[in-house]
């Protein structure tokens, strides 16, 4: 029973990176951007969200670490957004192609994040960027007086640290957002079909910018959660080693439903410890490969079951220009 | 009666430019309250342009819009609300996962939380005064074609409009959908609203308009009271020339052979649902047999079915062959049918989506169903140029050149390629599906000479179209098809437009007509 | 009768800047629009590095010193540029199809590892020409297998290629680092390594580099012809442009996109046999080393054009062993050669939309023609 705890609560730290950059895609999507790029937006976040936090260490004689991690958050979703805001101007307003225009992103995401990651690094005389222990606390787990000693859930629900609980906010906004609001109504307009959201005044370059960059800014936290909880406040070379594309996939596993970015987080996050938890006699790096054969799985179990209703918002992909004849 | 005479828009010198193209020339118009205006003209005249322009869609590059008097600038679709100015799109702008409701109330103000049952209440308010019937929490995707165009007039009332804008609102109804909406139309026109309706069909001008005007070129040349108008000289103005109207209709051959029998095709479309359902018919050599339906009735499929592009669940496709025995093409892929001896044509209602490659030449179009003749791995080029060189010369094709992408061509020049290089592979089964959609008279025309040549040939022509008028005048026999069913095989010299509506909506009403 | 307060503000004015299509653009226009594009992006990077306290002029002119200014250094710009450019061909062939192969770095680690096996276990069997032969052949079917599993997929179930290349990328990586640590592993050495490959297993060189180059350019010779004069080209591009149009000519879209993505993940299997066999003379985790992504960049600046990327494979290789020069005379990291290639790219597809595009401020006149 204690092994299947450790197993969940492990999974869900690994997932919490996962599900910030999948909301941050849902998002995106949603406004009809297919931005490819969340890899290097969670490039971006990681390394300004660790800037942040180090630079407020280094200016500051008692840091608190609350508010570093308020900080790390705040830059680490400009940054995202900033990325988000490349890809918008190039798609939307320049007309550029989405595919590429994100790829380009994720290349320059992690050249970003690595350069500025090394420039902190030759800074300090160890030679390698990270912050002290006093804000590395603040982004291990809080406990909850009263409520954290409960037995099980206690630990399985309230041990985490502020950011897991941060994600779960940010779904919930987002699916209240997307169904039960008229700027959610609108925002799926513009992505299912933005002529008509056009034709029907709404704006669509605005919704179009807010929602990427918005987006971008959630994948933003996300990566900067791999740096300062997964990293421990130091900046490792190619941190985030794929989790951004995982992220990608993630939403077509949940149907570009916010909600079901929760469940899908959680497995896949799972699926990435596992091998710590539950050894079946597999070679470590093979085991290392299992989110990755399971997004196969997810992407071709997706594409069999075609359904009208769960499927990528229409206009996914494709540019709106209004005056197209 | 002040009333009638009371302006609601008013346009003066309105000029709109695309690249060099001039969409909209100096065009002037009025628009009065209580009162049905039809702008009638052909395609590329620059009907929806200018309503586009009245419903934000565009910015004029000169010229002024009077709306109740003032001047006014419309830049956005936002604007043109505000106005009370709504249209209602020839493409439907709904977005097909959403509800009726959620449809409705897209882009307005209000509340960040939606209440929906009281946005239902107002729907169903809306629906009582002018006789709607809608479920507003219906989805798109689950509703028929005017069903649809309902839920957009409604959206255009809910939101105030008393200036409406229907661009080609008839063209995918059947004549008692049409009679119903007209029905609306007049309420509306009661209720002393502004209604532009825009069309080419003549006829519809003639029952529900008060005034027509009528556009050339991005020119108005007239506008003319209804009552003073009728067909000919409405269509001389719109044409700009005297044309006849009527298309001839060459006998058919006599003893034609048996060139396509078709015996109880049943076939799924691309969603699983039953498309085809027992279709069964025959068409001889010398004859054109018309495809009468509501869109989406299973033309398509049909017309992939017998090319071989659609799977067949159940029946029989049997085609002549010049030289062997009939053959039945079941089951065999577009190759297999060609490398049997078949000669067949098709020319697809998608023109630049299936018929031909967008983004590449007319040389390499020409050669898109030809290119593994030859051997070696590599392309033969020469003679597919010589065969373009000499569409483009017969067909009169109007082109930059030989290697101008086919996207740079006009509609009907398009049109022109896909159907040259049909007609040059000398086939004895041709298939045309819409061949005149979004082609002006004169074009559309010339497509309708071409056809007849090759009835003329011997050719066998199955022609998929939806203007009933043409038809009726073009085709030998019409078949109506009516939820992937035949409902009727009638004689075009013979049947009636009423008869074929009724038809198209209704399979048991001919039980003992017909079958 | 609706109320007029809601009347919009009739002050506002015509859009400042509207936008229209062009009709058409002259080569040298264009060439000039693309050429500024590259300008305006080493003047970003120009402020990157200012603002790290650098003179900008140095820093590119150490670059190019270090990407050209000895022949040992160009010999080694030419080594990088030959992967890049044979994998540039490589997804070149897939996206003329518009398939999103972004899985040419795992293609490229299949064929790796492929050429490897015959190159560290069967050295003796054969002589040295033979065995190059084989373990090139090796990496044709071992890139082309991984290149093809997508494809499979992606005719029969239309699964999305673009997440299911790149998961392959990360599988590929897996299975080598467990051939690198377990069985591969060099038994004398204390670390998880791969033994360097014997003589036999070495590509010969020519004019200094191996022959890999020369293999490089015929690739992009062939390539080019393949695609705009075969039979097979001319179903690839058709196939991108429409599968409707593809199947309506009766071509066999299933087998044309497997068929396609065979041969792409064959040459980037090639290109990884190239990297073990002519440059690394062993396999190690990173013997694709991005190469497979940088090479998306070339394809696409160079417009799926294989002669083109002869030249644009040479430029990102001077961006990237430039890149490696500053690090050590300027303590500027090597990424910033991934930052300048990103603003590189970001502004060739920012400079697309004025070569099809013309921007139409207020007051002035359309002129008559484009």
């Amino acid at each position: 029973m204690d092994k299947l705890i450790n197993l969940l609560y492990a999974a869900v730290l690994a997932g919490t990176p996962l599900l910030f950059g999948t909301l941050g895609e849902i998002l995106t999507e949603k406004s009809g951007n297919l931005n490819l790029g969340v890899e290097g937006m969670m490039f971006m976040g990681g390394v300004a969200g660790l800037a942040g936090a180090f630079y407020y260490e280094k200016f500051v004689t008692a840091p608190s670490g609350a508010l570093a991690v308020l900080i790390a958050v705040i830059c680490a979703f400009f940054s995202g957004a900033f990325g988000a805001l490349i890809y918008s101007f190039l798609t939307v307003t320049m007309r550029a192609n989405q595919n590429v225009t994100g790829l380009a992103l994720t290349i320059f995401g992690a050249g970003f994040g690595n350069f500025f990651g090394e420039v902190m690094a030759n800074t300090t005389a160890s030679g390698y960027a990270g912050v002290g222990n006093k804000i590395k606390d603040a982004f291990l787990g809080i406990s909850i007086p009263g409520l954290s000693s409960i037995p099980f859930f206690g630990k399985l629900l309230f041990n985490y640290n502020i950011l897991v609980y941060l994600g779960v906010i940010i779904a919930a906004a987002m699916a209240y957002l997307l169904n039960k609001t008229r700027a959610g109504l609108n925002l799926r307009a513009v992505g299912e079909n933005p002529a008509t959201a056009d034709a029907a005044g709404i704006n669509v370059t605005l919704f179009k910018y807010i929602a990427t960059c918005v987006g971008g800014g959630i994948c933003g936290i996300g990566g900067m959660y791999v740096v300062m909880v997964t990293c421990s406040g130091i900046w490792v070379h190619n941190c985030i080693n794929g989790m951004g594309w995982i992220a990608v996939a993630l939403v077509i596993f949940a149907t570009w439903n916010p909600s079901r970015a929760l469940l899908g987080s959680l497995v896949f996050g799972g699926l990435s410890i596992l091998r710590l938890y539950l050894p079946l006699g597999i070679p470590m790096q093979i085991y290392g490969t299992l989110p990755y054969a399971a997004t196969v799985v997810v992407l071709v179990a997706t594409s069999i079951r075609q359904s009208r209703e769960h499927r990528i918002p229409q206009s996914c992909g494709y540019n709106y220009f209004r005056e197209e004849r | 009666m002040v009333k009638q005479t009371e302006t609601a828009v008013l346009l003066s010198n309105v000029v709109k430019r695309f690249g060099r193209v001039v969409a909209n020339d100096k065009v002037s118009l009025e628009v009065r309250r209580g009162e049905i205006l039809a702008l009638l003209g052909e395609n590329g005249s620059g009907k929806t342009t200018l309503m586009n322009m009245l419903s934000g869609i565009y910015y004029p590059d000169e010229g002024q819009i009077f709306v109740n008097g003032q001047e006014v600038r419309i830049g956005s679709p936002k604007d043109a609300f505000s106005l009370g100015i709504g249209m209602i799109h020839q493409h439907f702008k709904l977005v097909d996962v959403l509800t009726a409701a959620e449809n409705i109330i897209l882009g307005l103000p209000g509340k960040a939380k939606i209440n929906r049952a009281a946005l239902a209440g107002e729907i169903r308010e809306i629906s009582q005064k002018y006789g709607f019937r809608v479920d507003p929490n219906k989805k798109i995707y689950n509703m028929s074609v005017s069903e649809k165009q309902t839920v957009e007039i409604i959206k255009v009332l809910y939101r105030g409009a008393d200036i409406l804008i229907l661009d080609e609102p008839t063209a995918v109804l059947t004549p008692q959908e049409t009679d119903r909406l007209f029905d609306v139309l007049r309420k509306m026109k009661a209720d002393n609203k502004a209604i532009i309706i825009i069309t080419h069909k003549m006829h519809e001008v003639l029952s529900v308009s008060d005034r027509v005007a009528i556009l050339r070129k991005g020119q108005v040349v007239g506008t003319v009271e209804t009552k003073d108008a009728n067909r000919q000289n409405l269509t001389e103005m719109m044409v700009g020339h005297a044309v006849s109207l009527k298309i001839n209709r060459p006998q058919p051959a006599e003893n034609g052979q048996e060139a396509l029998k078709i015996e109880g095709l049943t076939c799924l479309n691309s969603d699983g649902i039953k498309a085809l359902d027992n279709v069964s018919f025959t068409l001889r050599s010398g004859e054109i047999m018309g495809v009468a339906g509501i869109a989406g009735s299973g033309q398509k499929e049909l017309c992939e079915a017998i090319t071989g592009l659609c799977p067949v669940q159940q029946g029989a496709i049997c085609l002549s062959r010049p030289e062997g025995e009939n053959l039945n093409i079941v089951g065999l892929t577009p190759t297999e049918i060609i490398r049997s001896g078949i000669s067949m044509a098709f020319v697809p209602e998608d023109r630049l989506g299936m018929g031909l490659v967008a983004s590449m030449d007319i040389v390499d179009n020409t050669m898109l169903k030809s290119y593994k003749i030859g051997k070696g791995p590599f392309l033969d080029r020469k003679t597919p140029r010589a065969l373009a060189k000499d569409i483009v010369g017969s067909l009169e094709i109007v082109t930059p050149g030989l290697n101008a992408p086919v996207r740079l061509l006009s509609g009907g020049n398009v049109q022109k390629v896909l159907l040259g290089r049909e007609i040059a592979s000398k086939p004895m089964v041709l298939i045309a599906a819409y061949p005149v959609r979004g082609l002006d008279i004169n074009s559309s025309y010339r497509i309708y000479d071409l056809l007849n040549e090759q009835k003329k040939k011997g050719v066998a022509v199955l022609y998929i179209g939806e203007d009933l008028d043409v038809l009726l005048e073009l085709c030998d026999w019409i078949i109506v098809l009516c939820g992937g069913r035949v409902s009727g095989i009638l004689d075009a010299s013979q049947a009636t437009k009423e008869e074929i509506g009724l038809k198209m909506t209704h399979i048991d009403a001919l039980k003992e007509a017909d079958l | 009768m609706r109320p007029l307060a809601s009347q919009p503000d009739n002050s506002r004015k015509e859009p400042f800047i509207r936008i229209t299509k062009r009709a058409d653009i002259s080569r040298r226009n264009a060439a000039l629009i693309r050429s500024a594009a590259v300008v305006l992006a080493l003047f970003t990077g120009a402020l990157l590095i200012i603002t790290l306290g650098h003179n900008p002029f140095y820093v590119y002119a150490d670059m190019l010193k270090g990407a050209l200014g000895t022949k040992t250094v160009f010999k080694e710009t030419v080594k990088t540029a030959v992967p890049l450019l044979s994998a540039a061909i490589a997804v070149a062939l897939a996206f003329r199809m518009r398939f999103w192969n972004i899985g040419a770095e795992g293609q490229i680690l299949a064929g790796a590892m492929g050429a490897a096996y015959f190159a560290l276990f069967q050295y003796k069997s054969m002589p040295h020409w033979l065995l190059l032969i084989v373990m090139c052949i090796a990496a044709i079917v071992a890139g082309g297998i991984w290149g093809l599993i997508p494809a499979f997929f992606k005719a029969k179930w239309d699964t999305n290629e673009t997440l299911f290349t790149l998961m392959l990328n990360y599988i590929a990586l897996g299975i080598e680092q467990y051939l690198q640590n377990g069985p591969w592993k060099n038994p004398r050495s204390g670390f998880p390594k791969i033994s360097m490959f014997t003589a036999e297993a070495k590509l010969p060189k020519l004019f200094g580099v191996h022959i890999g180059w020369v293999l490089a350019i015929l690739l992009a010779a062939a390539a080019y012809i393949y695609l705009t004069h075969s039979k097979q080209g001319f179903e690839t591009a058709v196939v991108g442009e429409s599968t409707n149009t593809a199947r309506y000519a009766g071509m066999n879209v299933s087998k044309i996109i497997i068929r396609t993505m065979f041969i792409s993940g064959a040459i980037a299997g090639i290109t990884g046999f190239m990297q073990v066999s002519g440059s690394d003379f062993t396999l190690t985790e990173n013997t694709a080393g991005g190469v497979g992504f940088t090479a998306i960049t070339v394809a696409w600046l160079s417009k799926l054009n294989p002669i083109i990327m002869i030249f644009v494979s040479f430029a990102l290789a001077i961006l990237e062993k430039g890149a490696n020069r500053i690090q050590t005379t300027f303590k500027i990291p090597a990424s910033a050669a991934e930052v300048l290639t990103g603003v590189i790219l970001f502004f060739m597809l920012g400079c697309e939309f004025f070569i099809n595009y013309r921007l139409v401020f207020k007051g002035r006149k359309e002129r008559s023609n484009g």
